[in-house]
């Protein structure tokens, strides 16, 4: 096996394009790691990033926030702009594995994983993120978050590409947010059931309204129709029930070591519920 | 069989320049106890999930096992024998000792670096606070609670000193 250095984004992208799927890439390792252990894969080459500080970064732009892929889950977790900006990215990373993971682990590898539970996928689908990645000699593009994840560890990135940013439009000044990740225990959990929830209301009138669930399908997901319960109407508990039983149906979960298909089928309506009331703060 | 490649790499332990060489995929755990003698850090589960290989990468509390050592070329690794010694322990250690806070040892190492780097960046943490940034490290002996009264100890001497 070889080890691999580039300098640069551009010399990545020559090297990626070299190796082809024979090329891992390796930044925080935290994933990469016990995959190589546990012989998952055996790559003739490891090609370290975890050195580009180009992309390690967190930008408050005019249209929005832009993420590069190389930040750290912790400096996601300490970062003061995205805590007033999107609060729920902040709240996801700082549940994402535990403190010593967090100092290595970077969001584009969190995505990258495509874990049906990756963590970070669950406020950022919230927040319409999108996805940009690149090859070498080809042009960037840029993928909505929900059309990235196609399945268990699958994901729309093609061979060659790599994730370099994240980026999403700034929630509007009144948005509620929240988020809730629920697991078997508080440290390095991987979630039985997360969700984050984005709301702008008018007058007491749902005008806009985001649902993203974590672990429930085989990747994350947003759930429309739930959304479309809610939206342009005044939220009541009946309503709320009527989303949270509407949720039930557009998810797909399954049975694992952590939880039953029909537990977390039945957390998904009361978690909604409970966490769509605390971003309005209706209290239950 | 192709000869596997072997990368010489150059890593500050504990203040000092270490020279080595390893292969691609070597692990700065494997590096630090099977190369450089530094057997104070231990290995649990080897995938993260323990920290009993806790040690501080450029001052970031870091699993071992989860960074391949290539990425540590040129870098500060700071181990538990970088910290204090029989002779002049660390304020945590001490303070481990006094409140019982060992039974086992088997994760104290660990446990010591993670405590290190979380006062390390907030010097006086809540109860809740060190709970979080211990997180990472799993102890089957204590039931955590005196090792969490011991870095509170240690916090709330530095209160008096100042």
């Amino acid at each position: 096996m070889e080890f691999i250095q580039p300098q640069n984004i551009k010399e990545t992208l020559l090297v990626l394009k070299k190796w082809g799927k024979k090329g891992m890439l390796v930044a925080g390792g935290t994933n990469v790691l016990p995959d190589l252990r546990a012989k998952s894969f055996s790559p003739e080459a490891l090609i370290d990033i975890s050195r580009l500080e180009s992309l390690s970064f967190i930008k408050a732009e005019k249209g929005g926030i832009r993420i590069g892929a190389l930040t750290p889950i912790a400096v996601i977790a300490a970062s003061t702009i995205l805590q007033k900006k999107a609060p729920i990215l902040c709240e996801a990373a700082r549940h994402l594995g535990n403190p010593l993971v967090r100092n290595r682990a970077t969001l584009g590898g969190n995505l990258a994983k495509s874990s049906p539970a990756a963590d970070t996928a669950v406020p950022l689908l919230a927040l319409e993120a999108v996805v940009a990645v690149q090859g070498a000699g080809a042009r960037k593009r840029r993928i909505p978050l929900d059309q990235f994840f196609l399945g268990p560890n699958r994901n729309a990135l093609r061979a060659g590409e790599m994730i370099q940013e994240v980026s999403f439009p700034l929630p509007s000044p009144g948005s509620k947010m929240a988020y809730r990740k629920m697991g078997l225990r508080n440290a390095m959990a991987i979630s039985v059931v997360s969700l984050g929830v984005l709301l702008d209301m008018r007058k007491g009138i749902c005008r806009r309204i985001r649902i993203a669930f974590g672990a429930v399908a085989p990747k994350p997901i947003r759930i429309y129709q739930a959304e479309n319960v809610l939206l342009g109407k005044e939220i009541t508990p009946e309503l709320l029930q009527a989303c949270g039983t509407q949720a039930e149906k557009e998810i797909s979960p399954i049975t694992d070591i952590r939880a039953g298909a029909e537990y977390r089928r039945a957390m998904v309506s009361v978690l909604l519920q409970r966490v769509l009331s605390e971003a309005l703060g209706m209290g239950t | 069989m192709r000869k596997p490649k072997i990368y010489p790499v150059r890593i500050k332990v504990n203040g000092e320049w270490r020279k080595t060489a390893v292969k691609a995929a070597e692990t700065l755990l494997h590096t630090l106890r099977e190369k450089l003698g530094q057997t104070e850090v231990k290995e649990g589960c080897g995938k993260g999930d323990c920290g009993a290989c806790t040690v501080l990468l450029n001052g970031k509390a870091v699993n071992a096992c989860l960074t391949l050592t290539l990425q540590a070329h040129g870098q500060e690794v700071t181990t538990l024998k970088g910290i204090g010694t029989r002779q002049t322990p660390h304020p945590l250690q001490e303070s481990f000792v006094k409140h019982g806070a060992i039974q086992c040892g088997f994760c104290t190492a660990g446990m010591i670096m993670a405590a290190k780097a979380l006062l390390d960046e907030n010097p006086h943490p809540t109860r809740e606070e060190i709970r979080q940034g211990i997180s990472g490290n799993l102890c089957r002996c204590t039931g955590y609670q005196k090792i969490v009264v011991a870095i509170e100890a240690v916090s709330s001497q530095r209160t008096e000193k100042k």
